[in-house]
C-alpha cells in the first residue's frame, strides 16, 4: 500500500507543505489531529500535524520544518512519489464547540495545525482571534489561508520584517489586557513558545489550550514514549493529548524529552548528508 | 513401522533429543534465531519416542486440539508434508507455535513420558514439521465455496489471524484491520527476530492471505472507523486487538530520559529493527540497563538490550525465581548468555541527573511473607534495605492492558474494571450482537497459544452465528 503525493511545496526557506492521497484518513481527520507517516521501509514512524484535509479528494495536508534526517529526506520528494506508510487520523480531536471569542496563536510551523482549528473554531459559530509568527518574514506560512479563515489576523515577528516587532504572545497579552471578554486561547508551536505563552495568559481568566509534538513510535498508546506529566498525572500525548490544559502541563519535562535523541538525530543528518554529497540520494 | 520406531514402546529413551542451539557466547552479541531447529535425524528420533497412546493427553493440553499423535506417526514415516498437513488441520500458524508456544506447561505438560523422564519435545517437531514445508514451498490451502457473508477481524496478532484463517477456510470473506504497518501484532512488534524470526511472522501472513484474507495494514478502528460502523458494514466481527496499552509502576523518575515501556523498547528493536544502523529508528542502547519485571516480556526486553552492546543487564523482580511467570527455557537462555537475575527485589524510584538522564535506580530487598489471593507468597519490603542499581536504560516490563481506541464512538460492548472485554469463554460472544472477542482483549496479557485457541472457539461461533443470521 503506497500512498501518493500529490502536491509538494516549498511555502518558506525549509519549510514543506504535501498533500497526500489517503482518502480513509481525510473521511475521518478533524482538527487537532495528527498522522504519522513512513518514507519506506527502513524509516521511522514521524507524528506531523494534520494542517488541512479535503474529504470530497481524499487528500491530508501536512507541513513540516526539516529539522532531522526524514525531514530532510522527506522534503527531497516531489509530486507523484509515494510514501510507504501513512496512518492517522490520531490523537484527540480539538474540543471545538461555541464558546463565544477564540484567541489562536501559532508560532513557525505551529501555524500549520493553527489553521484548521481557525476553520473549525469559526464554523461552529466563534469570534477568532489569530496570532501567528515567525522569526522573520520570509519564515511566516499561511498568512493569506490565515487571514480568509479568521475573523481578525495579527502578524508579529522576532525581527520586525513583518507586523508586531515581537513576540507573538505581546499582541495576545494586549487583546487580553484591552478587557475583550475571551473565553479559550489555543498556543501551538515550539515548547518554549507554548510555555512562555501559558505563563503570559494564566493570570488571566481564560481557558488555555495547548497542543503537545512529543516524541512517539505508534501513536495508539502502545508505547508510551509520549508520556508527558499533566497535573501531577502521566498522560500519553498520543491518546490522551495532543491537546492538553496548558497551565498543568510540564513543559520543562516535555522539553527534555524531545532532547531524547538529539545527539543520535545530529549524527543521523550528518551521516544522510554525507551520502547525499556523494549522490546516493 | 515398528523398525522405524527403533526400540518398543516403554522402552523409549528417556532423554529429549537436544535442541541445536547458537552457543551463547556468539549469540549474545546478534539477533540470529537463538534455537537453529532439528535436522531430519533429530526429528526421527524425537518422533521415535512418542508412544502414540491411545487415549493421548496431550492433544487435550493444545489449545488448539492439534492430533499430537497423528503428526509425529506421519513424522516417523518420513512423510513430513502429511505431518504438516494434520497439525495445519487446527493450527493456522505452526512455525510460530512451534517456537514460542509454552508447550512444557500444555501438550507436553501431559505426556505420559514425562511421568518418568522427558516428555517428547512436541513443538519442536511441530517447528520442524513447519520449517520443512516453508523450504519446500507452502500450498495453497483449500477453501470452502463463498458464503457470501463478510466478517472484519479487528487486530492481526495471533488471534486475529487464527481467526481469520478459520473463517476464510470456512468460505467467509474476511478483512483484517491492522492499526500498525505490520501484520502481526505482538508476533511482530513484540517477540524478538532471535526468538522468532520476522520472516516467518512474514510467511505466516501471506499463507493466511493465500486463503483469501484481505490485510488492512494502517487502518485504526476507533479512528478511521467506529466499531458500530464495522458492525452495519459487515456481517459479524472479531475482535483480537490484544493488551496493547503498556503498565508503569507509578515511583518516581519513571519519566526520565532512558526510561522504557518494554513495549515501547521492544517497538523500537523489533517492529522498527533499531539494532540494524540501516534503518533510522534510534533505541538507547544503555551500557547497565535494568528490566523491571519476571515474564516473558522482560526476558526478551533484556536479551535484546545485551545484543545492543549493554555490558551489564539485570533484571530486577519482587518474588523469587519460582514465582518468575516467564517460561523456564527464556529464564534459562538468559542466565546462560549472562543476565544478572536481582530476585526478591522492587525498584523503589528511578534516579536521574541534572540533564534529565537516567542514572540509576533505588531498589529495596523484598522477602517473602503470606501467600496471597493467587496462591503465591507477596513479597514485603525489608525495612533499610535500599540500594542503588546504576542504569542509563531502564525498561518496565509489569504487563499491559487493553487498548481502548477500539471502544471509542462505540455502545454495547461489556467491559470490567481492568478494561477488558467481557466475552462467553467458549464462543467468544460479547455484550453486542454480531461482535466476537477473544485473545488478550478478554484475558488480559496471556500466550499467542491461547490467544489462538481463542481466536479458533470464535470462528466456530461465528459461523454457527452466521449460519443462523
Amino acid at each position: 500500500m503506497a500512498y501518493r503525493i500529490l502536491e509538494k511545496e516549498e511555502i518558506a526557506p525549509s519549510v514543506h507543505k504535501m498533500v497526500i492521497v489517503a482518502p480513509d484518513v481525510a473521511k475521518a481527520a478533524k482538527a487537532g489531529q495528527f498522522i504519522i507517516l513512513r518514507i519506506d521501509e527502513r524509516g521511522e514512524r514521524v507524528p506531523l500535524t494534520i494542517a488541512d484535509f479535503e474529504r470530497e479528494t481524499g487528500t491530508v495536508t501536512v507541513i513540516f520544518q526539516e529539522m532531522g534526517k526524514t525531514t530532510k529526506q522527506l522534503a527531497k520528494l516531489s509530486a507523484g512519489d509515494s510514501l510507504e506508510d501513512f496512518v492517522g487520523p490520531l490523537g484527540t480531536p480539538a474540543d471545538v464547540r461555541k464558546l463565544g471569542t477564540v484567541i489562536l496563536v501559532g508560532g513557525g510551523v505551529g501555524v500549520a495545525p493553527i489553521y484548521p482549528q481557525a476553520k473549525a473554531y469559526v464554523n461552529a459559530g466563534n469570534r477568532v482571534i489569530s496570532i501567528i509568527g515567525a522569526r522573520n518574514k520570509d519564515l511566516l506560512i499561511l498568512e493569506e489561508e490565515m487571514k480568509k479563515a479568521s475573523s481578525e489576523l495579527y502578524i508579529a515577528t522576532d525581527d520586525g520584517s513583518k507586523g508586531h516587532h515581537g513576540f507573538v504572545t505581546d499582541i495576545m497579552k494586549k487583546i487580553l489586557d484591552s478587557g475583550e471578554k475571551v473565553a479559550r486561547v489555543v498556543i501551538i508551536g515550539p515548547p518554549i513558545m507554548m510555555k512562555v505563552g501559558a505563563g503570559v495568559a494564566s493570570p488571566y481568566d481564560v481557558e488555555i489550550l495547548v497542543s503537545l509534538n512529543s516524541i512517539m513510535v505508534d501513536g495508539t498508546g502502545m508505547c508510551g514514549g509520549c508520556r508527558v506529566t499533566v497535573g501531577g498525572e502521566t498522560k500519553f500525548t498520543c491518546v490522551d493529548g495532543p491537546e492538553f490544559d496548558a497551565r498543568k502541563v510540564d513543559f520543562v519535562q516535555l522539553m527534555n524529552r524531545l532532547a531524547m535523541y538529539r545527539g543520535e538525530e545530529a549524527k543521523a543528518v550528518e551521516k544522510y548528508e554525507e551520502e547525499c554529497r556523494c549522490g546516493l540520494h | 513401522m515398528q523398525e522405524l520406531h527403533g526400540e518398543k514402546p516403554g522402552k523409549a529413551k528417556k532423554e529429549r533429543t537436544p535442541m541445536p542451539e547458537q552457543p551463547a557466547e556468539e549469540r549474545r552479541k546478534n539477533f540470529n534465531e537463538v534455537a537453529l531447529g532439528y535436522t531430519k535425524e533429530d526429528a526421527l528420533a524425537e518422533a521415535s519416542r512418542c508412544l502414540s497412546c491411545k487415549d493421548p493427553k496431550c492433544v487435550e493440553g493444545c489449545p488448539v486440539n492439534v492430533d499430537i499423535p497423528g503428526f509425529i506417526k506421519l513424522v516417523c514415516e518420513e512423510n513430513f508434508e502429511g505431518a504438516i498437513e494434520k497439525i495445519k488441520a487446527t493450527n493456522a500458524l505452526p512455525a510460530i507455535c512451534g517456537r514460542v508456544c509454552p508447550q512444557e506447561t500444555q501438550c507436553e505438560a501431559l505426556c505420559v513420558l514425562g511421568k518418568k523422564g522427558q516428555p517428547v519435545a512436541i513443538g519442536r517437531l511441530e517447528r520442524f514439521c513447519a520449517d520443512y514445508e516453508r523450504e519446500k514451498g507452502v500450498k495453497s490451502p483449500e477453501v470452502m465455496p463463498p458464503t457470501g457473508k463478510k466478517v472484519a477481524v479487528v487486530g492481526s496478532g495471533p488471534a486475529g489471524l487464527t481467526a481469520a484463517a478459520d473463517l476464510a477456510k470456512l468460505g467467509h470473506k474476511v478483512t483484517i484491520f491492522e492499526s500498525l504497518h505490520k501484520a502481526g501484532g505482538v508476533l511482530s512488534y513484540g517477540i524478538p527476530e532471535f526468538r522468532l524470526p520476522k520472516e516467518i511472522v512474514r510467511q505466516e501472513v501471506e499463507y493466511i492471505k493465500k486463503l483469501g484474507v484481505e490485510v488492512k495494514p494502517n487502518y485504526i478502528i476507533g479512528r478511521i472507523k467506529t466499531l458500530d460502523e464495522l458492525c452495519d458494514e459487515f456481517d459479524a466481527v472479531f475482535l483480537g486487538t490484544g493488551a496493547g496499552l503498556p503498565n508503569f509502576m507509578g515511583i518516581e523518575g519513571e519519566n526520565l530520559n532512558g526510561v522504557y515501556s518494554a513495549n515501547e523498547f521492544l517497538t523500537r528493536v523489533n517492529l522498527m529493527k533499531a539494532y540494524d544502523p540501516e534503518y533510522d529508528t534510534k533505541v538507547r542502547q544503555g551500557k547497565h540497563v535494568v528490566v523491571v519485571g519476571g515474564g516473558n516480556v522482560a526476558m526478551d526486553s533484556a536479551r535484546s538490550a545485551l545484543r545492543l552492546g549493554a555490558d551489564e543487564v539485570s533484571i530486577v523482580y519482587r518474588r523469587g525465581e519460582d514465582e518468575m511467570p516467564a517460561r523456564r527455557e527464556e529464564i534459562e537462555h538468559a542466565k546462560e548468555e549472562g543476565i544478572t537475575f536481582r530476585l526478591l527485589t522492587n525498584p523503589v524510584r528511578i534516579l536521574g541527573d541534572e540533564k534529565f538522564n537516567v542514572t540509576g535506580v533505588e531498589c529495596i530487598k523484598m522477602e517473602l511473607g503470606e501467600p496471597d489471593k493467587s496462591g503465591r507468597r507477596s513479597p514485603v519490603p525489608v525495612e533499610g534495605s535500599e540500594f542503588v542499581v546504576p542504569a542509563d536504560v531502564v525498561v518496565i516490563a509489569i504487563g499491559t492492558s487493553p487498548n481502548p481506541i477500539i471502544f471509542k464512538g462505540s455502545e454495547g460492548l461489556e467491559q470490567n474494571k481492568k478494561g477488558t472485554v467481557v466475552a462467553d469463554e467458549e464462543t467468544g460472544a460479547t455484550s453486542k450482537c454480531g461482535v466476537f472477542a477473544g485473545g488478550d482483549v478478554v484475558t488480559g496479557a496471556a500466550t499467542v497459544i491461547s490467544a489462538m485457541g481463542a481466536g479458533k472457539k470464535a470462528a466456530k461461533a461465528i459461523d454457527e452465528y452466521l449460519k443462523e443470521k
